[in-house]
């Protein structure tokens, strides 16, 4: 069975008079574990697909499927319960809270999904070490570097335990030798069995995954599987 | 998520985002502030009168009628037209009511001017004279602090004997005993035989302890031939009011003449109509009050709205966030309307800080005091300021679509 089905998906903007169409019917099946790219240049949809995926939005045609659960037709609220428990997020500005430690960064999911303080700092700790950040524990973002911030948000993703990690240009606020750093712990969360969708522009990017997704204007271009790229040398 | 959690986390959200914007917060606050403030000032007025309207309705006695002339209030000009040319009451009307009345237990004939009151060196200007019988010493529920009332003998046989208020004491003998001394009332030598108890003022208009009783013989011979004067009634038994007010009624048209058919020409009075007016006056003072007041809160929740709205707009990427990660609507409204009400509460808590003192001072001009159910109030207004002037901003908040929050920038 499918983790995710999506079936003839379209979304619809209203733009004044004018209707823009974002996606205009894509399906697309994707297994538990698969490491997946979905590519394409600006105006493609790719975004918009990112942003039904994840369940931030609604299609305006077509099923989303997701983990058994038709989400297509779900309520803000449902919606909200669906991404806390099945979705970490990983976004390219980082989006952590400023005023807050690292620790209660991560923990901040958790506190939505009712977990009780204790368990929620023992599981945010956890996930902190998973990715090496066990000695920044009580810092703020302002005294991280850029790569660590992007690990304590893989880390907020992580802590869930969610069916899916959505991770939209993990990489575009970074140098890129740090960038290839942080690609790194996506490439291990996928060899854990996690199930991982990178959506970028950039192929050295893509290339991480097993399967790469290509749009353009609103339409899927190409799915293409391959073989997994042996592990850069150091 | 359960809602107990909800509210801790919001609470601590609520108190990081106000550590982080301090000055703002307090400058918010100040509207709260100047409006808690003025609630808490003017509740401990209006109090404070409350208490002293009921302290000096109290004296007054409920098991007391007052009969006179006229009413205690006239309405009109035109009423006081018609009331003017009733006839007085005379001493001989007052002992004939006497005679008549069963159910009470006195009945004393008052009678009042003022004279300035000398003992040796020492004089006392615009006492209270009041010429009365024995009986007044029941009518008027205040007893003998030292020494002894006038006796029904003395009363009767007019000797120059009296009873003086406690301030007469101080004025005239602040070093010796009063009792047994004469002193002047006008040109006429009395002899003090008592010192009445402590009274205080009434309405805060003029003290109840600088005067003088004097019997009602003394008083018709030395300073007013043919006054008009008003009955203090005391009622046997507080139940029978109604009842002892008709038959007062109906004695005192006996003793004054009145055919059947003819209007009563004379009032009764009593401590409830007193009651009535000042109630009254109190609710006036308390709506001003309250208009004021509420005009003060409503301009500092407009200032509360008006950040609440900056607040939301600045951190809308924050709020996109907390919904990607699983904030439902209601998580996000509650968290802004925390905030909102710990900005307000904290406004009422600092408006305490400063009322307390101002009540202070209040204190030494009239009667106030910050009491518990008072400081309640400040701050449950507070709170529902809070609740009431955040709600706009977080239902905006709860409502914002997380792709276009997330994305603005």
């Amino acid at each position: 069975m499918s983790l995710i089905r999506l079936q003839n998906i379209a979304r619809r903007y209203q733009m004044g008079a004018e209707i823009i169409h974002a996606l205009r019917s894509v399906s697309i099946e994707i297994r538990r574990g698969e490491y997946v790219a979905i590519m394409g240049p600006s105006g493609s949809g790719k975004s918009t697909l990112m942003n039904l995926l994840g369940c931030l939005d609604s299609p305006t045609e077509g099923d989303y499927e997701l983990n058994g659960e038709n989400v297509s037709e779900m309520d803000d609220n449902q919606l909200a319960d669906i991404r806390n428990r099945e979705i970490g997020f990983v976004f390219q500005t980082f989006n952590l809270l400023a005023r807050a430690t690292a620790l209660r960064n991560v923990e901040l999911p958790l506190i939505y999904a009712g977990v009780p303080a204790e368990e929620r700092r023992e599981r945010a700790r956890e996930a902190l070490q998973q990715v090496g950040l066990t000695d920044r524990v009580q810092h703020r973002p302002n005294e991280l570097s850029g790569g660590q911030r992007q690990r304590v948000a893989i880390a907020r993703a992580l802590v869930t335990r969610p069916s899916i990690i959505l991770a939209d240009e993990p990489t575009g606020n970074l140098d890129s030798r740090t960038g290839e750093e942080i690609m790194h712990f996506f490439d291990r969360l996928s060899g854990a069995g996690n199930t991982v969708l990178l959506v970028t522009h950039e192929e050295s990017i893509a290339d991480h995954a097993q399967r790469i997704i290509r749009l353009r204007d609103g339409e899927i271009a190409a799915d293409e599987s391959r073989a997994r790229v042996p592990e850069a040398p150091a | 998520m359960n809602l107990l959690l909800e509210l801790g986390e919001g609470l601590r959200i609520a108190l990081e985002a106000i550590r982080a914007n301090k000055l703002r917060s307090i400058l918010t606050t100040l509207g709260i502030i100047i409006g808690v403030v003025t609630v808490t000032l003017m509740g401990t007025a209006i109090d404070g009168l409350n208490r002293a309207f009921m302290e000096s309705v109290a004296k007054l006695g409920v098991d007391t009628l007052y009969i006179s002339r006229t009413g205690w209030f006239v309405e009109s000009y035109e009423q006081w037209m018609s009331l003017r040319n009733r006839r007085p009451i005379t001493l001989r009307q007052v002992l004939g009511l006497e005679e008549e009345a069963t159910l009470v237990t006195a009945v004393a004939p008052i009678v009042e001017t003022m004279q300035s009151v000398k003992y040796r060196d020492r004089e006392a200007q615009s006492v209270r004279i009041i010429g009365t019988t024995e009986q007044a010493v029941l009518t008027g529920g205040t007893g003998v602090a030292r020494g002894r009332y006038f006796t029904a003998e003395e009363s009767d046989g007019g000797r120059p004997v009296c009873v003086i208020g406690s301030d007469v004491a101080t004025n005239l003998f602040p070093h010796t005993p009063p009792m047994g001394n004469q002193i002047k009332i006008g040109f006429q030598p009395f002899e003090i035989v008592g010192v009445m108890e402590k009274q205080g003022s009434f309405l805060g208009a003029f003290s109840l302890d600088n005067q003088i009783t004097i019997p009602v013989r003394q008083f018709i011979s030395h300073f007013w031939h043919d006054p008009d004067f008003q009955i203090q009634v005391k009622v046997a038994n507080v139940a029978w009011l109604d009842e002892a007010k008709e038959e007062l009624r109906g004695a005192m048209r006996k003793v004054r003449r009145l055919e059947p058919g003819e209007p009563d020409d004379f009032d009764i009075n009593q401590q409830e109509q007193l009651a009535e007016r000042l109630a009254v006056v109190s609710r006036t003072i308390a709506a001003v009050g309250l208009f004021i007041t509420g005009l003060s809160l409503f301009v500092g929740g407009i200032g509360i709205m008006n950040i609440m709205f900056v607040s939301v707009t600045e951190r809308t990427q924050e709020i996109g966030l907390r919904k990607a990660l699983g904030a439902k609507r209601r998580t996000i409204l509650i968290q802004f309307l925390i905030e909102a009400a710990a900005i307000c509460i904290l406004g009422g808590l600092l408006a305490l800080a400063i009322a307390w003192p101002l009540t202070l001072a209040l204190a030494q001009f009239m009667p106030a005091r910050l009491s518990l159910p008072l400081v309640g109030l400040a701050l449950l207004v507070s709170l529902l300021t809070g609740l009431i002037s955040g709600f706009l901003p977080a239902w905006r908040a709860a409502r914002m679509n997380p792709v276009d929050a997330l994305r603005n920038e």
